[in-house]
């Protein structure tokens, strides 16, 4: 990494702030939510990767550690879905 | 620094350097802040076992009560707040961190070839914590109205409702989930960095394979009851409406969270003593075990599916029928990797040079009462059946066989096998045989009573019940005094063979893992080199077919040529 | 370390053990906040009216200026890292630890700001008016409050932990060499950053 490279990053960031604020205002309906938070993985995976550094890291285990977390976190919140679903 | 023990006083009276504050660093406030996992697993040990011994006798105070259904010993909200201790006491401050802070700490740097944990001060700080958390349980008994009367299960919306001390209580319990996750995370990172060369993750000791999976379900589920009881706390004091059904808060959404957590904690629970029954059994059968990759896939597989069922305690609550299926499926599925397990262990025996030892017998009466439990637990995971069975005493009967019959005779059984190597003492091996019958006896005529009564009917969590059940409860009652008859026996002996047990030797037992090639007890460091390890952990003889474990520890470096 | 472990075959790199731990106990935040995700993903799913007209009681532009505030902290603070790790320029990276401390304590200010305008209008929990209203309007800023008030905790929490790293680069107890306190104060401050990039289009950006 460089200086340039990671105010390149955040400059991606800010502009995908001003996107996920704009559609907002578009009024998607049901999807709105989807877009939402898809603009947020992506903002999310460049901070983990750049700013964290995970996009240089060697080690199999500390690549897989946020993988678990988000598959951990969607099971959590998937099966409970089934119940509130479904009542 | 290599000596048989450390401190000063005589041959047979002194205890370890790491027992006492003559170690290093020296002094009481040398002892209590000690890094030395060592140190720090019997730091552990000790609050561990007084709390089982406390909860136990609330468990003894509530069997009396529940010798007629109208007595008056224990009755109303006392009953409700007794039993709801012996819970959060067993369940946070027993079973749940037992066997992997007082076994774990001592013995997985030895069993890996490593110096000490990852995390040495960090390790020190999760004892302090759960000290801590301990503490606070304990105000909440003296203060204010008086202890939790809403079951270790905090159940909304009454936790939110009693005036009872609720937020010191679930307070005492986020603290301990706190010191929970810190030593799961001390143990991931101490199976992957800390290991010696040549131990290669297919040579681990399973016992190491089930506390490290146990560490994983303790860093990623226990957060989620952190949250819960964070909730509650917020809920009573700000009223933010997310468990008040007059706000639009959904109870049922607590006891997902709360069972989100809760049921993988049982397998946090089993995981580690599983391990201990794997490392046991093929010493005393002098035979490899059966089976090594699937035990070890096997734990990884409990540990993950294990995190999808927890809606089977929801069967009756009013979830969706739906989820409902989900979790039985997944919950039927559970029981495979368990049932492997089983296999796997009687199929080591089978054709094995069997020593009926204390450690062994442990080891049996877990995987004959485990397998008990985890058959009615079929019955449970069953939707139909368990509308039957739900909040009856068959629910009570089969987490008492799977926790007590299994983790708790896993935990008796590690205490029989290791004692010699962490204190350099021995026990009466033939009284520790008799203790052994009287708590298997009690064990089974108290608790198989219970499932007869929870499948006639009888309901959980009451203090009295109707005049057909008297005579089942009596024999429940009286199994249980002797249950607690062989406790006593048991601890008894092994107190005694604390203080006045001959010395013992590095290897009694035989074993091929490394703790049995290093003095008993260990010294500060305990390998005097780093060891290479170039075979497995149930390897019992070298080429020439003589057994490993009948030599000196000493000749037995280097290892054998496998 | 004694040498005959250098011989051991995992790294020897200090370093690598240190950030293994910090992501786990990253992990199990994740996992905490997780738990309230959870809660927010069924009441939003079952209240969707309500909650999109708790969002428009918001300030998008306090939302927006916050988030702002925290991506270029988390610029700030891996600059700072880079800085004395790569350049060994202690002083830019005090500076820049500096700036992200001072960003922190922004977003901290424009936070009380915002929940100041929600505590006049009688929109926090327990308020009379806020009970009046609709249960899925109650629970959006039930849910806003705790969550966005645990988030500010962990802010407060990363800033003393930089503050502490600040100290220690000073006093040339964090080095190029031995900057893994450094590192792992970098990699918790992201963290909050990442909580706060989903939270705000949770609660600010319901359309």
């Amino acid at each position: 990494m460089t200086y340039p490279r990671y105010i390149f990053v955040w400059a991606g960031l800010v502009v995908l702030t001003a996107i996920t604020v704009t559609s907002a205002s578009l009024n998607f309906g049901r999807i709105g939510i989807l877009i939402v938070l898809a603009i947020a993985a992506i903002k999310s995976t460049l901070v983990i990767l750049y700013f964290m550094n995970l996009f240089f890291e060697k080690r199999l285990l500390l690549k897989i550690l946020v993988p678990i977390a988000i598959c951990t976190l969607a099971i959590f919140i998937g099966m409970t879905y089934t119940d509130v679903l479904f009542r | 620094m290599d000596e048989h023990g450390g401190g000063n006083g005589h041959p047979h009276n002194h205890f370890p350097w790491f027992a006492t504050s003559e170690g290093k660093p020296a002094g009481l406030i040398g002892f209590l802040t000690s890094t030395n996992h060592k140190r720090i697993g019997t730091l552990y040990l000790v609050p561990i076992l007084s709390f089982f011994s406390i909860a136990v006798i609330l468990g003894v105070l509530m069997r009396i009560q529940m010798l007629s259904p109208n007595s008056k010993f224990l009755a109303g909200t006392l009953y409700n707040q007794i039993f709801t201790l012996h819970g959060v006491i067993m369940i946070f401050l027993v079973v749940i961190p037992a066997i992997p802070t007082i076994f774990g700490n001592f013995f997985l740097p030895i069993l890996i070839g490593g110096k000490d944990m990852a995390f040495p001060r960090l390790n020190l700080f999760t004892w302090y914590l759960y000290i801590a958390g301990a503490v606070i349980l304990l105000v909440s008994l003296l203060t204010g109205k008086g202890p939790a009367d809403t079951g270790w299960t905090f159940y909304v919306p009454y936790s939110l409702r009693t005036t009872v001390n609720v937020p010191f209580a679930v307070f005492g319990v986020f603290i301990l989930g706190m010191s929970s996750i810190l030593t799961g995370l001390n143990i991931v990172t101490t199976v992957h960095m800390e290991r010696a060369p040549g131990m290669k993750f297919s040579r681990l000791p399973l016992s190491i394979w089930g506390i490290y999976a146990t560490a994983w379900v303790q860093v990623l589920a226990t957060p989620v009851i952190g949250i819960t009881m964070v909730l509650i706390l917020v809920e009573r004091i700000f009223g933010i409406g997310v468990f008040d059904p007059s706000k639009g808060g959904d109870p049922l959404l607590y006891q997902h969270l709360f069972w989100i957590y809760s049921h993988p904690a049982v397998y946090i629970m089993i995981l580690p003593a599983m391990g201990v029954i794997s490392d046991i059994i093929p010493v005393f059968s002098r035979k490899n075990i059966f089976g090594y990759k699937t035990i070890a896939f096997s734990s990884l597989a409990i540990a993950s599916v294990g995190s999808l069922v927890w809606g089977h305690h929801m069967y009756v609550s009013g979830q969706s029928d739906t989820a409902g299926i989900v979790f039985s499926l997944l919950t039927f599925l559970v029981a495979v990797p368990s049932a492997i397990k089983v296999f796997n262990w009687v199929a080591t025996l089978y054709k094995g040079s069997i020593k009926m030892d204390p450690p062994f017998l442990y080891a049996l009466g877990f995987i004959a009462l485990f397998a008990i439990g985890g058959l009615t637990g079929l019955i449970l995971g069953a939707l139909s059946t368990d509308v039957h069975t739900h909040d009856t005493y068959f629910v009570v009967g089969h987490f008492h066989y799977v926790i007590f019959g299994g983790m708790g005779f896993g935990l008796f059984a590690a205490l029989h096998y290791w004692f010699p190597k962490m204190w350099g003492k021995t026990y009466n091996e033939k009284f520790a045989v008799v203790a052994f019958i009287v708590l298997f006896v009690g064990f089974n005529v108290f608790y198989m009573t219970i499932l007869i009564l929870g499948w006639a009917g009888m309901p959980r969590r009451y203090y009295s019940y109707l005049p057909q059940f008297t005579d089942l409860q009596r024999i429940a009652t009286y199994g249980s005094w002797i249950m607690v008859a062989g406790l006593v026996m048991m601890f008894g002996n092994l107190l005694h063979g604390l203080f006045r047990g001959k010395k013992a030797e590095d290897n009694p037992w035989g074993g091929a893992t490394l703790e049995w090639q290093i003095p008993s007890p260990p010294a500060e460091h305990s390998f005097a080199e780093t060891p290479v390890v170039t075979h497995g952990p149930y390897v019992f003889s070298d080429d020439n077919g003589d057994d490993l474990g009948k030599k000196e520890p000493h000749e037995q470096q280097p290892q054998s040529k496998r | 370390m004694s040498s005959s472990h250098s011989q051991s075959v995992e790294a020897h790199d200090e370093g690598v053990k240190a950030r293994v731990g910090i992501w786990l106990f990253l992990l199990s935040e994740i996992l905490l906040f997780g738990g309230m995700f959870l809660l927010y993903s069924m009441y939003r799913y079952k209240n969707p009216a309500d909650f999109h007209a708790g969002s428009m009681e918001l300030s998008r532009f306090d939302g927006t200026l916050n988030t702002i505030v925290l991506l270029t902290s988390s610029l700030t603070v891996v600059v700072a890292l880079f800085s004395l790790h790569v350049k060994q320029n202690m002083r830019r990276a005090a500076i820049f630890l500096a700036a992200t401390i001072g960003l922190g304590l922004t977003f901290l200010v424009v936070k009380s700001f915002e929940w100041g305008a929600k505590f006049e209008h009688g929109l926090y929990p327990g308020a009379k008016f806020l009970e009046s209203q609709p249960h899925g309007f109650i629970l959006f800023f039930g849910l806003y409050f705790t969550m966005t008030g645990l988030h500010a905790l962990h802010v407060i929490v990363g800033m003393v932990v930089l503050s502490f790293v600040l100290n220690f680069v000073l006093r040339r107890k964090i080095t190029p060499e031995r900057i893994n306190i450094m590192e792992n104060g970098a990699l918790y401050w992201h963290l909050v950053d990442i909580i706060w990039i989903f939270l705000f289009p949770l609660f600010y950006l319901i359309s």
